[in-house]
């Protein structure tokens, strides 16, 4: 399982968590997350940007 | 290192805010000129942009190293935490005076345009919660949105606006040629479609519906209603015009405060089809100690979308941001007068845009116009 970080926030997704709230159950991989999904904490970068830890 | 917060104490003038209907009401008690119910809007488009021209600027930033532990003293977020008590304070000693006969019926339309204004500045400390990644700030943002039936607002402006800023999609983004009229409709209707359908994919990922009270509209929503009729309950039918009114009042004062944020900017787009990265030059910024300690720094716009989640101690003066002739207070008065803001503001975007206002956000229908009286340079 890895873990995507907004390079502008430091808000962390990680695949064995999910993000529920964002709909996306623990578990979700990284790649079923749609690539214009904004950070859920401070919009300025999406997922495209996300810099993997 | 060494450096002292000069503002540390001045943040605390913040909470005046709120207290304004309470000085309104003493100060008509004790001189008997009424005209102080109505001290809200007498100190926004009055006394506060004289102060602001008078107070003058402060540029002064933090030390870059000392960013984290500023934003980490919690004397700040506790200020804005007491805001609160004192807006609701404020809302029922209003409801208790709408619904008696003290007051003549122009007194009473007075304390609720001061109200308004305290649900305006409200929402701004809820901005300013609402930002937060700590849950109980962000339950804290929809309550003090919940006195103007606006919570949607948190939804709208940290999903919806922070990710198209300074775009013509942005239903928040004002554009050249667009008086703050016309811009003022298009806010409220757009940013009401666009929060109910930012809540939906994340229940549609799910299989779920959007029908539910996690909805984040619903539930800021509910809040108001149930808040609405606890005061409609105990005070009477009678004092609903005056919440109406109060409502809009602060609806409106956020709404004019949104029109000057990004008048006329406008990001690139990129070959992708993507917008180009928000950078400081997005947003209009104002220096203005006095109007900037009133509003916990949001006229430093331009560093509050490079890092939305910065709190409010902490945003910096950025060089390359453009900059307001004034603080918010007397540019919310120049909005008021389209021809005057234009004359204004205008020659200030076509400075920005390098004198090629083709790169502006403008109103389509106007384009044709304001390109006419702003020729994009041959070079260009």
């Amino acid at each position: 399982m890895s873990r995507f970080r907004c390079d502008s926030c430091d808000y962390v997704y990680d695949e064995a968590t999910g993000d529920p709230r964002e709909g996306f159950p623990p578990g979700t991989v990284w790649s079923d997350v749609p690539d214009d999904w904004p950070c859920p904490d401070c919009g300025v970068r999406e997922k495209i940007d996300f810099v993997e830890e | 290192m060494e450096w002292t917060d000069h503002k540390r104490y001045l943040w605390l003038f913040g909470l005046i805010v709120p207290l304004f209907p309470f000085m309104g009401g003493g100060l008509a008690t004790l001189t008997g000129w009424s005209v102080f119910w109505f001290i809200g809007p007498i100190l926004i488009l009055g006394l506060i942009p004289a102060i602001d021209l008078l107070a003058g600027i402060d540029r002064s930033n933090p030390p870059d190293d000392l960013i984290a532990a500023l934003e980490a003293a919690k004397y700040y977020r506790w200020i804005t935490y007491l805001f609160l008590p004192l807006q609701y304070l404020a809302l029922v000693w209003a409801c208790w005076l709408w619904a008696g006969d003290t007051l003549s019926v122009v007194d009473k339309v007075g304390l609720a345009l001061t109200v308004g204004t305290v649900a305006g500045v409200g929402i701004n400390t809820a901005h300013e919660l609402g930002h937060k990644k700590e849950k109980v700030e962000r339950w804290l943002a929809k309550i003090a949105l919940a006195q103007s039936f606006y919570g949607h607002f948190y939804i709208e402006h940290n999903r919806g606006h922070h990710v198209r800023v300074a775009t013509p999609v942005d239903p928040a983004s004002s554009r050249v040629g667009e008086s703050v009229y016309a811009f003022l409709p298009r806010t409220v209707v757009g940013s009401l479609q666009s929060a109910w359908r930012l809540e939906q994919p994340r229940f549609k990922r799910r299989d779920e519906s959007h029908w539910s009270i996690r909805n984040d509209v619903l539930n800021a929503w509910l809040m108001s209603a149930v808040l609405w009729a606890v005061l409609l309950l105990v005070f009477g039918l009678g004092i609903l015009p005056y919440l109406l009114l109060q409502a809009a009042v602060g609806i409106v004062l956020l709404e004019i405060v949104n029109y000057l944020e990004h008048y006329g900017m406008l990001r690139r787009k990129e070959h992708t089809g993507r917008w180009e990265r928000v950078r400081p030059s997005h947003s209009w910024n104002s220096n203005n100690i006095a109007t900037n300690v009133l509003l916990y720094h949001l006229q430093r716009h331009s560093d509050h979308h490079a890092n939305p989640t910065r709190r409010y101690q902490a945003l910096r003066d950025v060089e390359e941001a453009p900059v307001l002739p004034t603080g918010y207070a007397g540019m919310i008065l120049l909005a008021l007068f389209p021809p005057l803001w234009y004359r204004t503001m205008d020659p200030r975007v076509l400075a920005h845009f390098d004198g090629d206002m083709s790169r502006a956000n403008i109103q389509p229908r106007k384009r044709d116009k304001v390109l006419a009286k702003y020729p994009v340079p041959e070079t260009a």
